[in-house]
């Protein structure tokens, strides 16, 4: 069952490295439509270690302003999962002049999904080249009850969150059910939030820190600048940064040339 | 490991938060030990004696309950059957909603929070929310779509007047969707010091069943006082109006398995259930999640939620309840589309014959009446949520 991912490009991205990765999300279908496989190709070409897609939704619940303003926007231009999986048709490809080899995880809200149908959603992925997805509001028990033999399946990993309010078992229980990594929220908050890193927070990393997880974990919400991604990653194997980088594409827009300024800036 | 797609029978909600295929607890992992801790612990408290008087207390003294089972004899005539109206706009702040907060207030005072957050739709569960922590306290922030609290200004007028904080949800179609999306977020940022009053039936287990247990009241005082009217406990028919449905569940509740009550549901089908300006949930929605919970949703066929329409801001909502779907999937409940019109008449038609002027959402409950082929020897109980005083503006446009 789990032959699948042992093979799996997470898995093989943390055998090799384990150190200040970094995961930058974008939205797919914005500020345009069609921006997924440059966007993609750019963020690879600039040296980000894995990226995740959002999937856009029309009630976003766990994401702030700017998240929730660019789901708006991508809906606004036509974006689907049906649109999505055609763009990536062919992107691991190696005879295409830019292949994207780095892991490719899809982030976004349960719903859309259960209306491709989860089966049919994994496959899409698997056959894609998706590594993973990360959907907040499909949590663990109901995934183990429901979808994950069908994830499994199909070699797709399912990434958990958990946060300063998880308690340490159920921390143990989410790192007994997880594969590839764990995504660890910096503080009680939506996505976008400025509040920085705060002592209570470096207890909350230093508390995780000592638990010696079985599972990487990356730290992601609040991480927007080079300061707060050395601090996540002195706690952990790196950070998500999601709003820093829509709020550049929306200011300095989508040329490589930005993004690699961008991810530059993050690394320093 | 048995999945939550197992069929079911009972109506009650079972140990994940189901009734049949519809509930459970989809939330991010930020909300789970909030929702988590009020799972473990809101059937405790609620059975607590010490608790169970003071509500009994608090709703009798303050609400004002029993509300009045009232026969409306010049409707009846009307309709053709013996309707009697449950007179829940009768209750402090004007509508049903107060129920639910006063239970909710107390719980969240067991849990030793300091602050509630609450999202409302026409205001009335606004209202309530920051009546009672008025009453208790409490700081109050209620979110509100802000095209709501234009077509609803004097309710955020008294809501600020309560001492409430009222923030405008300026996202989406900035109605009860987006004030519950905002409310949720609210919660998110405050997990610890912080309760969320859902307003209705909706959201993760365990809400709509507490919501349910507290509004289940209503139907409580129902059987007693038909007992006491007509001899019999069972009516043929409970009427009430569904955005979530948390006045219906409490109509409901008590009936729940008594196969000879028909349940009915009216659910506002705005311009025209196909005119696309509609929140007739169960007429064009499919199986999905919002808020926490698996439902009966009205989505795009990629699964985005379509922002719903209706007159009335506290119908205007794209779900229902779980326990509503469920009734809807099961067949145990019949519900009706109501369009605005319908419901506007039905609200003067009730003014005129019997001194009462309903909520436009109360009104749609009454619409239902002449599409049901009822028996002149039925006996109808409609569950009359809230008073019209608020949607006066509305109203007066179609003198």
């Amino acid at each position: 069952m789990t032959q699948e991912l042992t093979q799996n490009r997470i898995t093989d991205l943390f055998a090799q490295k384990s150190e200040r990765l970094l995961s930058i999300y974008f939205t797919a279908g914005f500020p345009n439509l069609n921006d997924t496989l440059s966007i993609l190709r750019s963020l690879q070409a600039a040296g980000v270690d894995f990226v995740e897609i959002g999937m856009p939704y029309s009630d976003p619940v766990a994401d702030g302003e700017i998240i929730q303003q660019s789901n708006g926007k991508a809906l606004e231009n036509g974006m689907s999962l049906k649109t999505l999986f055609a763009q990536l048709e062919g992107f691991r490809e190696e005879r295409s002049s830019d292949p994207v080899r780095m892991p490719v995880l899809l982030m976004g809200y349960i719903n859309p999904v259960l209306q491709f149908g989860v089966e049919n959603f994994c496959r899409k992925c698997q056959e894609v080249g998706v590594d993973g997805v990360i959907i907040p509001d499909l949590p663990l028990d109901l995934y183990l009850s429901d979808y994950a033999a069908t994830f499994r399946e199909y070699g797709i990993i399912n990434v958990n969150l958990i946060t300063p309010q998880t308690s340490e078992s159920r921390i143990r229980k989410i790192d007994e059910e997880s594969d590839g990594f764990i995504y660890m929220v910096s503080s009680a908050s939506i996505t976008g939030s400025t509040k920085g890193v705060s002592d209570s927070m470096r207890d909350y990393f230093e508390r995780i820190q000592a638990m010696n997880l079985r599972n990487p974990h990356l730290i992601g919400f609040g991480i927007k600048d080079h300061q707060t991604f050395d601090t996540a990653s002195q706690y952990s194997n790196g950070a998500f940064i999601g709003t820093a980088f829509i709020r550049h594409l929306t200011e300095n827009g989508t040329s490589a040339e930005s993004i690699r300024e961008f991810v530059q800036s993050i690394r320093a | 490991m048995q999945t939550t797609l197992e069929p079911q029978t009972s109506f009650e909600v079972s140990d994940k938060g189901f009734y049949g295929h519809f509930g459970g607890a989809f939330i991010p992992e930020m909300l789970y030990p909030n929702v988590e801790e009020l799972r473990q612990n809101y059937l405790n408290i609620i059975a607590d004696p010490e608790f169970q008087a003071e509500f009994w207390q608090l709703l009798e003294d303050y609400v004002g309950r029993p509300t009045p089972l009232f026969l409306a004899k010049r409707l009846s005539e009307q309709v053709g059957a013996t309707v009697y109206l449950k007179r829940e706009d009768l209750c402090h702040t004007g509508a049903h909603k107060v129920n639910n907060t006063i239970g909710q207030i107390l719980v969240a005072q067991r849990l030793g929070k300091k602050r509630i957050v609450a999202e409302t739709g026409a205001g009335q569960h606004g209202v309530a929310t920051a009546t009672v922590c008025a009453l208790m306290g409490l700081e109050c922030i209620v979110y509100m779509g802000s095209i709501d609290m234009e077509r609803q200004k004097p309710n955020v007028d008294r809501m600020r007047m309560l001492g409430a904080t009222v923030v405008p949800a300026t996202s989406g179609s900035q109605t009860l969707k987006d004030a519950t999306n905002e409310a949720m977020r609210h919660w998110i940022n405050n997990p610890v010091d912080t309760h969320y009053i859902i307003g209705s039936v909706v959201g993760p287990h365990p809400y709509p069943d507490m919501v349910a247990r507290f509004q289940s009241v209503i139907s409580e005082e129902i059987k007693k006082q038909l007992l006491a009217k007509t001899g019999r406990e069972n009516p043929d028919y409970v009427v009430a109006c569904v955005g979530g449905g948390s006045n219906a569940a409490g109509a409901f509740f008590h009936y729940l398995h008594e196969p000879s009550v028909r349940l009915v549901a009216a659910e506002a089908a705005g311009q025209g259930v196909t005119s696309g300006h509609s929140a007739a949930t169960t007429a064009l929605g499919k199986p999905g999640v919002l808020h926490g919970s698996r439902t009966i949703l009205m989505q795009t066929e990629d699964g985005q939620v379509i922002e719903p329409y209706s007159i009335s801001a506290g119908l205007d909502y794209p779900g229902i309840g779980p326990l509503h779907a469920y009734l809807f999937d099961s067949g145990r409940g019949d519900f009706y589309a109501i369009t605005d019109d319908d419901a506007l008449q039905a609200g003067f038609q009730l003014s005129k014959l019997e001194g009462i002027i309903p909520a436009l959402e109360s009104a749609h409950a009454l619409a239902a009446l002449s599409k049901m082929n009822l028996k002149p020897e039925d006996v109808v109980v409609v569950c009359l949520s809230g008073r019209g005083d608020k949607d006066l503006a509305t109203y007066s446009k179609h003198l």
